[in-house]
């Protein structure tokens, strides 16, 4: 076991893929630079074919990595920070998702889409959003919001053969933490939830980054007695239903914790399929922790108050023992 | 090149008859006027280069050589059809000779090809990549986006303007300020052409000198097709958009029909004779009436085919 950061287990997942198959490379904004240090060694050892820097022309480098993978090859695309997605957002949504459906099957698109979730560090409106909800709402996608170094190398490796699009969502709070790294290699499946604590009272749903914070926040609850179940999605889309219901109705209460804004969040998703399919078991309501639902303002003083925290996790789960 | 050109007239007369008696459902984007540059453009590639398109979808697989059956299948939304009654009139994309799609979103296809053109030259293959696109896609953000990438990779791109003159029912010369699309070209440092789309041997030299330069390094080539639609931006629209006169159609009818101008120069400067054009014609006729009849007794998809083709095989060692 090696431990690695974050950030150096995305570096990784791309080097031993790229390694494995000479389809795959990576695009996009800087990669050339190195900006965050996900593409350490990759130039050297690859050559700028394959680590491939391009304009700021996010619309044309997608519709580019799309037409690349209709023959066969296998790119990565980085967009630096998740909003610079949305001028990509009709070659994501038009063609990306839909290719497949839209010719009978005759035709896919396998590209990965990376994009850094920077947020909570005085960015304002424009550089701080968490949008990976917004595109749970497509289907065709693949969603990755990894929790931790483990996850995130084993997500990406898997979403890098996957025959379909992914977009990944890497969280900034995330960067420097660590995790240790199996020697031999391993892939996490798509569509399977981890119980990162097992509980009896409530269960929390958490994603990304929001896993800490529900851990945290079951450390504090567990002093007083109540026993809370962690549950990671690692992919959203597609979602561990199953696994979410299943917990739901153990407890019988049910919080999900998810940076996004709160209205058609991936916490709305689950709280509506908790309510519809376990209502039966609930003992007490299922409550959301969100991002409040006003836009990321610049001075610190707004913008902290705005995002989940454990003090918030823990109202919830009192609220929901009520 | 006469049967090609003849073989989508066919085709998009009888999809336009029965789409208006209600055997195609949705909307119906026909190509007829525009023979000329999609079959100069398509007979200039191989059959194993690519191809994208567009909305105005129906004339591009038949320009580069794929079987009626499929495509008429498609339309009248069977389980036949090229793309299994998903994709239908604005999508008729046979994959067996294009392979990246017939996309509806303007201007969505043109940074495609550049990347299937980018895989190519990545895989070391030599093949090119064609991408279709109309005057009103000149004007959206991927256009900019994917020639510029293009020309800046060298990529063997054809970026083939196919300039009907009218975005929908707006001209092209009330939305952009230049002459010529072709003369954008000169923006991204490569060359631009304009050619008579009517004129369907003027487009195949024009397109071959493209695919030259693509297949030996050059990089991309924007070429201009100065075309026209004979009928409305979708067929039997039911509503006179006033954008333009009967007559100027007529006027485009009577003296500009590239099938028509082919056919008077093959048979007066090649000798052809005119009884062989007509037999062609005839058996174009049957071929496209035993495309109709294949639709016309293929079932329609089963209701839960919906849920198919969303994702692919999942690889089989995580699913």
């Amino acid at each position: 076991m090696a431990t690695k950061t974050f950030l150096e287990a995305i570096r990784d997942a791309q080097y031993e893929e790229m390694a494995r198959d000479p389809a795959v490379f990576v695009m996009g904004e800087d990669v050339e630079s190195n900006m965050f240090g996900t593409f350490s060694g990759l130039m050297e050892e690859f050559g700028p074919d394959r680590v491939r820097n391009t304009p700021i022309a996010e619309a044309g480098m997608t519709g580019v990595a799309i037409g690349a993978a209709m023959v066969g090859m296998r790119p990565i695309v980085d967009y630096t920070m998740a909003p610079f997605l949305y001028p990509a957002f009709d070659q994501i949504i038009s063609m990306a998702a839909k290719t497949r459906y839209l010719y009978g099957g005759q035709g896919g698109v396998p590209v990965v889409l990376r994009s850094n979730m920077i947020y909570g560090n005085g960015n304002s409106a424009q550089h701080s959003d968490r949008p990976y909800s917004m595109f749970m709402n497509m289907p065709g996608l693949n969603i990755i919001v990894p929790s931790s170094a483990y996850e995130m190398k084993g997500l990406l490796k898997t979403a890098i053969r996957n025959n379909d699009p992914v977009l990944s969502f890497e969280d900034v709070a995330l960067w420097s933490s660590k995790s240790e790294i199996p020697e031999e290699e391993y892939l996490i499946p798509f569509g399977v939830a981890d119980i990162k604590r097992e509980g009896e009272d409530v269960t929390i749903f958490a994603i990304g980054a929001m896993v800490n914070l529900a851990l945290a926040a079951a450390e504090e609850l567990a002093k007083e007695g109540v026993s809370c179940e962690v549950i990671d999605p690692r992919t959203v889309a597609p979602l561990d239903r199953a696994a979410i219901l299943k917990s739901a109705r153990k407890t019988g209460r049910f919080v999900a914790v998810d940076c996004s804004f709160e209205a058609c969040s991936a916490a709305s998703e689950v709280c509506a399929l908790v309510a519809e399919q376990a209502f039966w078991d609930l003992r007490g309501p299922v409550k959301r922790v969100t991002t409040m639902n006003t836009h990321i303002p610049f001075s610190p003083p707004m913008e902290k108050q705005l995002y989940p925290s454990v003090e918030k996790v823990i109202d919830a789960v009192r609220y929901t023992l009520a | 090149m006469y049967r090609r050109m003849r073989r989508i007239r066919t085709f998009e007369d009888r999809a336009e008859e029965v789409h208006r008696n209600g055997e195609i459902p949705g909307t119906c984007h026909t190509s007829q006027g525009q023979e000329g540059e999609i079959v100069g453009a398509c007979m200039a590639l191989r059959l194993d280069d690519y191809m994208v398109g567009n909305h105005r979808s129906h004339g591009h697989p038949i320009g580069k050589g794929a079987k009626l059956d499929g495509l008429m299948a498609e339309l009248l939304a069977r389980k036949t059809g090229v793309c299994s009654g998903k994709g239908g009139s604005m999508h008729l994309a046979d994959f067996s000779v294009g392979r990246l799609g017939e996309t509806s979103i303007v201007g969505s296809g043109i940074p495609v090809a550049a990347g299937a053109a980018l895989g190519a030259k990545m895989q070391g293959l030599d093949r090119v990549s064609l991408c279709f696109f109309g005057d009103g896609a000149s004007n959206e953000g991927t256009f900019h986006e994917g020639i510029n990438m293009a020309a800046n990779w060298k990529l063997p791109v054809i970026f083939l303007c196919e300039n009907n003159g009218y975005a929908v029912s707006t001209p092209i010369g009330t939305t952009a300020a230049v002459e010529n699309i072709a003369d954008r070209a000169a923006g991204y440092g490569i060359p631009g052409v304009v050619v008579d789309g009517q004129d369907v041997l003027a487009v195949y030299e024009v397109v071959s000198e493209a695919v030259r330069r693509a297949r030996a390094g050059e990089g991309p080539t924007l070429v201009e097709a100065k075309t026209y639609r004979y009928l409305d931006h979708a067929a039997n629209m039911g509503r006179d958009l006033g954008y333009r006169t009967d007559d100027e159609v007529a006027q485009w009818r009577a003296t500009r029909d590239p099938i028509a101008l082919f056919d008077k120069r093959i048979t007066t400067d090649m000798g052809i004779k005119e009884a062989d054009l007509r037999q062609i014609d005839d058996e174009v006729l049957k071929e496209v009436d035993a495309a109709l009849d294949f639709a016309r007794s293929s079932p329609f998809p089963d209701a839960r085919e919906a849920f198919s083709d969303v994702y692919g095989d999942r690889l089989a060692a995580v699913a």
